[in-house]
């Protein structure tokens, strides 16, 4: 367990050290604790720790929940910050929830690095090749104190690293930050765009005159894939599923709405409710896992299981740049926890649990992802085409083979 | 030049024609491939691209003649194969006999296929075992035939499988080798299931998922096997893996489920009753290939080394 919690984050080095300490650091005090100490680590002592909010559920105590209403820039001072701007307003735009969802992450990550190699400039008696790395790990840290990484950020990362290092030391500044550019434009071009072109191909073909397709939240992916299949002219119903407390399935019905298509909306609650009028489900994923379980919003497993009941056939989509080496079979292990205040709401004036922090017995949770095994999956649709849920280990391979 | 295909467009169909008359225990993929390659021996074109052009217009000329999955799979591997390889020659002749050479290789390790999967597989029939199995495969009949040469003693219990009753001529063929076989009605699979040990069926096609396409019946077979534990067990030869993904019954294209003088004449194919249908992959046990002994899962696996 311990290694999975060491490999959660996707970036080796320094910043992984601090997080044991800062786990062990925060795990101690329940309540809401004062401003934490920044502590002893080389690349990230600027980088302030976050402390948790409010009572955790003592299975997930292993994992952090902040606040909305305490954002990680408050205990940065400007100018004295080695966090370049334009990576502070990322990290807080992810906090604050304004830019979400997997692939836009990925982008708004990769545009804001772009920025950050533009305004670099190569200190003396040091290489570009290895100092810049070492620049990007106070940011990269920063950013996961924030909102912790998803895959497709820690693999994009990884693959900026690499690039990063592999540029030849005798190449002049100019052309080595044009080369990462455009490395970084490729990136996003080749796993993003065309992808979800491909992928759109594909699943087109198993999109059939009459069908009604189930939808949960939302995914742009999916989202991108209706939204194709409705301009080649299959006739097709949508039933969107949506859930407290994020109800992102509204955007989801909004764009399709826009489009054209014939919607439904309804709960998670009534699944099994609607369930037997729907002949596919197709679902997005946040992370393909190797050993073929998918990580995906919450609510997504329990959509798979209600499906198989029904001999509904489940169709995930998901591009490879979101495949990834971990090993996970429960949602404990390494999750997510949203800020708990968003689980009370208000209805005709009344709010009962606004003071639920007063009561010493009652924990919110708010868990952002779930697993779903692979049995509850019928097909995984990549850019490499139509595979099986079990054989993400072996594009994993073709892929490790191709670089 | 039209007309010239034409003409090598019903030349190549007869000489398939002619090819399962002459060897009725050859399999159709196998004889698809031989007037394939007669085909590209034959072939006028100049260009590589017309080359293969006209390859894939003849392997789409076969799969009309004959509607089953494994011609279409077997043309498809076969110009995978024989393209697989550097044409850096200038010259296109020398391209077309590496090509041809290629060709030629393909074709003797897919005759002797059946060969590995029948030594696979007859080591999982015991001794005193007792099997279903469903319609007629020739595959079936090679495992039956080397257990039985291996002193094997079993009984054989075979499906009617209506509507070419093709399960009596298995029966026929089996009784010549002198096995103890008994023909089963299609509906009494349920009621015999509880006396058999295992159930072994061959395959028209095998999909990407893992799961198989084989003559109707297999299905339910393989949900009575799966609801009294008994091991289902398919074998095939490789070339049948096809690149298909049905996600249920109805995801299986009409132009593998209908015989391919229907699918011509007839308009209403509600009407007309599939002659396929397609198991899912959670309901068999082992694949016996001639690549090894497969469990579903690693089926894609395989494909993917073969397509990609």
């Amino acid at each position: 367990k311990k290694q999975h919690k060491k490999n959660k984050k996707d970036d080796r080095g320094p910043p992984e050290k601090e997080k044991e300490k800062e786990k062990a650091s925060v795990l101690a005090p329940s309540k809401p604790a004062t401003q934490s100490p920044a502590h002893k680590g080389t690349a990230s002592k600027y980088v302030p720790l976050r402390s948790d909010y409010g009572y955790k559920v003592s299975l997930f105590s292993h994992l952090h929940q902040y606040s909305r209403k305490n954002p990680p820039t408050q205990q940065i001072s400007i100018p004295a910050t080695v966090i370049h701007p334009s990576i502070v307003r990322l990290g807080l735009q992810y906090s604050q929830g304004i830019i979400a969802g997997s692939n836009a992450r990925s982008v708004a990550l990769l545009h804001a690095f772009k920025q950050v190699i533009q305004d670099y400039s190569t200190p003396p008696n040091e290489e570009l090749s290895r100092d810049l790395v070492n620049k990007l790990s106070p940011y990269i840290s920063f950013l996961s104190q924030c909102r912790p990484l998803s895959a497709s950020m820690g693999n994009a990362i990884k693959y900026i690293k690499k690039e990063i290092s592999n540029i030849p030391s005798q190449c002049k500044e100019e052309e080595a930050k044009r080369r990462l550019q455009e490395c970084i434009d490729s990136y996003i071009n080749e796993k993003i765009i065309l992808a979800s072109e491909a992928i759109s191909k594909y699943a087109i073909e198993k999109i059939s005159d009459g069908d009604v397709i189930l939808v949960y939240g939302c995914s742009s992916l999916v989202n991108h894939i209706l939204c194709e299949a409705f301009e080649k002219q299959r006739k097709f119903r949508v039933i969107v599923v949506d859930s407290r407390p994020r109800l992102e399935g509204r955007e989801a019905l909004r764009r399709l709405v826009k489009k054209g298509i014939r919607c439904t909306y309804v709960l998670i609650s009534a699944l099994s409710y609607i369930l037997p009028e729907v002949s596919k489900v197709f679902l997005g994923a946040h992370a393909l896992l190797a050993n073929g379980y998918v990580m995906s919003r919450v609510g997504t497993s329990q959509i798979a299981l209600v499906a198989k009941a029904y001999n509904v056939p489940v169709l995930v989509c998901c591009e490879t740049y979101k495949f990834c080496e971990r090993v996970q079979t429960d949602s404990f292990e390494s999750n997510e926890l949203d800020d708990p205040d968003d689980l009370i709401v208000t209805r005709n004036g009344k709010t009962h649990l606004e003071n639920w922090q007063t009561v010493k017995s009652l924990g919110l949770l708010n868990l952002v992802y779930d697993v779903t095994p692979p049995d509850f999956v019928d097909l995984v649709i990549t850019d490499l085409g139509m595979i099986p849920c079990t054989s993400v280990p072996v594009v994993l391979r073709v892929k490790n083979v191709d670089q | 030049m039209f007309e010239q295909f034409d003409m090598e467009e019903a030349e190549l169909v007869e000489y398939f024609r002619a090819q399962i008359r002459e060897d009725p225990d050859v399999a159709s993929a196998v004889a698809a491939i031989r007037s394939l390659l007669e085909f590209l021996k034959r072939d006028q074109s100049e260009t590589i691209l017309g080359l293969r052009e006209n390859m894939t217009k003849a392997i789409h000329r076969l799969e009309e003649t004959d509607s089953s999955v494994a011609v279409s799979s077997g043309g498809e591997l076969f110009l995978r194969f024989i393209s697989l390889t550097s044409l850096e020659h200038p010259d296109l002749s020398q391209c077309k006999n590496v090509m041809i050479e290629r060709g030629e290789l393909f074709l003797k390790k897919i005759s002797l296929s059946r060969g590995k999967v029948g030594k696979l597989c007859h080591t999982f029939i015991k001794d005193g075992a007792k099997i279903l199995t469903h319609s007629s495969s020739r595959v079936v009949l090679k495992v039956l035939e080397n257990a039985a040469a291996d002193n094997k003693r079993f009984t054989v219990y075979v499906t009617e499988s209506q509507p070419d009753s093709a399960g009596k001529h298995m029966a026929q063929k089996l009784g010549k080798l002198n096995i103890p076989v008994m023909v089963v009605l299609d509906a009494a699979v349920g009621y015999i299931m509880e006396k058999v040990d295992l159930v072994i069926v061959g395959a028209e096609g095998v999909v990407e998922s893992g799961g198989v396409i084989n003559k109707i019946g297999t299905y339910q077979m393989a949900v009575c096997s799966k609801a009294h534990n008994k091991p289902f067990y398919v074998v095939s030869e490789s070339f049948k893996f096809v690149r298909l993904y049905p996600l249920n019954q109805q995801d299986v294209p009409d132009r593998f489920k209908y015989k391919a003088d229907i699918l011509k004449t007839v308009k209403d194919l509600n009407q007309e009753h599939p002659m396929i249908d397609y198991t899912p992959p959670s309901l068999i046990t082992l694949l016996f290939t001639d690549l090894g002994v497969l469990t579903p899962s690693a089926v894609s696996d395989e494909l993917i080394k073969l397509y990609l």
